[in-house]
């Protein structure tokens, strides 16, 4: 019977273990595929032909820097829209409005978060462009404005839920200090609740980004997908063409084993590249925070 | 007792019913294995009429199952040189590297036209412009013209129109427009050419703005948009787009479609491909707005 227990007691250990291995185990593995698939671009284009302006693969013109700058100036729009909505949407739900309210917004706005991007696309297309191209009397609405609003509003429902969830779990005492000590609700929310919970709100804003970087299908029918590199504050009233949008488009077509082909892979590791960048530095000032908030505390 | 009596007859016409739809079957005469699975894939210009054919045929001939699929020209010969399709669709000729690569692996792509396709020039109805040359279409995608008024339209910017690189309609309209049929010419289109991914898109853009110019094949076109004369050069006639304009070769945006085998086809195979230049299935091709081929 001992030995019995032990012997699950060691399987059921092991399975877990490898369990919360096989994340890091996955992710390392898809990362080697990506750089065995995306590397040999660097052998067949030349790096000044590569970060070039110029992408027009058919022809053999694979400037990747058009795709790049597209998928930035897009996702720092969606920034602009979602943080402060996010952010204010969560205060309010988890600050402002009584419980019961509470129980029903946050469902609601998690089940906007589910739905699919194609239709959020098919609205863009067809309500939000006209209404772009005639309200700013732009030449044509497919815009990376479009597109940042569109993923501003996917990215908001991830922002709001995870940023909620950290305001929520700074203790009630704060917020009775600070009344206590006269503070105005507003000067509790803004001076304590806030900045108690900066870390999980700040993991929000990154979680959010994050979503709205690898966002595909929504920015691939209301950008345009004109290769244009922006430049100025002007590009995000003109097309663009993301890094998402562009192997989306494009892998179903290539020949596999082609340079297209390679330098579609080597447009997903450099992808790849700025998703973890977001990541660390995300965890990185998280944890100083953390650092700090212990320091003060001790 | 009246309950039970219910039941077994509820249970004995659901028998019966099933009993039906197998009987109903076998007087078809088809035992499951002589069914016949066409696989048909490629170019999404034909896809509809794939689609239509493959329906009309099987109402015909039960015993042929014909799988269509989209997904581009590239694509249907792509699948071609792996040998998954039995049919290829594709809006261009197979290249020559291609063709080798299929030959490479066994399959011997064998050609026919099955239709013929006009790709028309489109723009908003309010835009005045009537008839543009293929010189001054050339102009406006690659940049060099960026107003309306400077074709004898409104002062507007122009936005163009194109679908994705990997559309066989882009490229066959970066051949015969931008480059002018010259293989010498390396045009390009202009960086802000809006590379839309379906042509549901390029209709709705050119639909709801003023200021766009969109090219999409005759039988996409709806009456929404306005379709413009070309004229192949300054002192040739404008000519609109239609059967009769293209079968006599007059209108200079207009292309073969195309199917492939692998290698020379044989039975039901041959039989489908050999109704597909009937008239009968051509007057299908003419219903979806593209050009029958005149069969001789």
């Amino acid at each position: 019977m001992k030995i019995n227990l032990n012997w699950s007691e060691f399987l059921i250990t092991r399975l877990i273990k490898v369990s919360g291995y096989s994340a890091i185990i996955f992710v390392g593995l898809i990362f080697v595929f990506l750089v065995m698939e995306g590397f040999p671009a660097l052998l067949e284009v030349p790096l000044g032909k590569l970060i070039g302006t110029r992408w027009y693969p058919i022809e053999e013109h694979f400037g990747i820097l058009p795709l790049v700058g597209g998928s930035l100036i897009v996702t720092i729009g969606a920034a602009m829209f979602a943080i402060p909505i996010g952010i204010g949407t969560a205060l309010f739900i988890s600050e402002v409005s009584p419980r019961w309210a509470r129980d029903i917004l946050k469902p609601l706005v998690e089940m906007l978060g589910g739905l699919p991007s194609v239709v959020l696309g098919f609205l863009g297309i067809l309500i939000l462009a006209p209404f772009l191209r005639r309200f700013l009397d732009l030449p044509t609405g497919l815009t990376a404005l479009a597109g940042s609003i569109l993923l501003g509003g996917i990215s908001i429902p991830t922002i709001v839920s995870v940023a909620e969830d950290a305001l929520d779990a700074v203790p009630r005492s704060y917020r009775d200090a600070a009344i206590a000590l006269g503070a105005t609700r507003w000067q509790t929310i803004w001076r304590v609740t806030l900045p108690a919970a900066r870390s999980g709100v700040l993991t929000a804003i990154m979680l959010g980004i994050g979503r709205a970087i690898g966002e595909t299908m929504t920015v691939m029918m209301v950008t345009g997908n004109a290769p244009v590199l922006p430049i100025g504050l002007n590009a995000l009233f003109q097309p663009v063409r993301t890094m998402t949008a562009t192997i989306a488009a494009e892998m179903g077509e290539v020949a596999n084993g082609s340079t297209h082909y390679h330098v579609l892979f080597f447009i997903g590791v450099v992808l790849f590249m700025i998703s973890l960048v977001i990541n660390v530095t995300a965890s990185a000032v998280v944890f100083r925070i953390k650092n700090r908030s212990e320091r003060i505390l001790s | 007792m009246s309950k039970h009596t219910i039941i077994w007859l509820i249970i004995l016409s659901i028998w019966l019913s099933g009993c039906g739809g197998n009987t109903g079957e076998s007087t078809n005469g088809l035992p499951a294995d002589s069914v016949v699975n066409i696989e048909n894939k490629g170019s999404d210009t034909i896809v509809n009429l794939a689609l239509a054919w493959a329906e009309s045929y099987q109402s015909i001939h039960p015993e042929v199952r014909i799988s269509v699929t989209g997904g581009g020209s590239g694509t249907g010969i792509a699948a071609l040189i792996n040998g998954t399709v039995d049919i290829a669709n594709a809006s261009r000729q197979i290249k020559d590297e291609e063709n080798q690569s299929a030959i490479a692996n066994g399959y011997d792509p064998i050609e026919y036209v099955i239709a013929r396709d006009a790709i028309a020039v489109i723009i908003n109805p309010e835009n005045p412009v009537n008839q543009l040359t293929l010189q001054q279409i050339s102009d406006i995608y690659s940049g060099s013209i960026n107003n309306w008024s400077e074709v004898g339209g409104e002062d507007r910017p122009i936005v163009r129109l194109s679908r994705e690189t990997n559309s066989g309609t882009h490229v066959y309209f970066l051949e015969t427009v931008l480059r002018l049929g010259d293989s010498e010419n390396d045009t390009l289109f202009s960086t802000n050419t809006l590379l839309l991914p379906s042509s549901e898109g390029i209709i709705s853009e050119v639909r709801d703005n003023p200021n766009a110019i969109g090219y999409d094949g005759l039988g996409y076109v709806t009456s929404d948009v306005k379709v413009i004369g070309v004229a192949r050069n300054a002192s040739s006639p404008y000519i609109l787009p239609s059967a009769a304009s293209v079968n006599a070769g007059e209108y200079p945006i207009a292309r073969d479609l195309y199917m492939y085998t692998t290698g020379e086809p044989s039975g039901a195979l041959k039989a489908y491909l050999e109704w597909i230049l009937s008239p009968e299935a051509q007057t299908i091709v003419m219903e979806l707005g593209f050009v029958p081929v005149s069969s001789e």
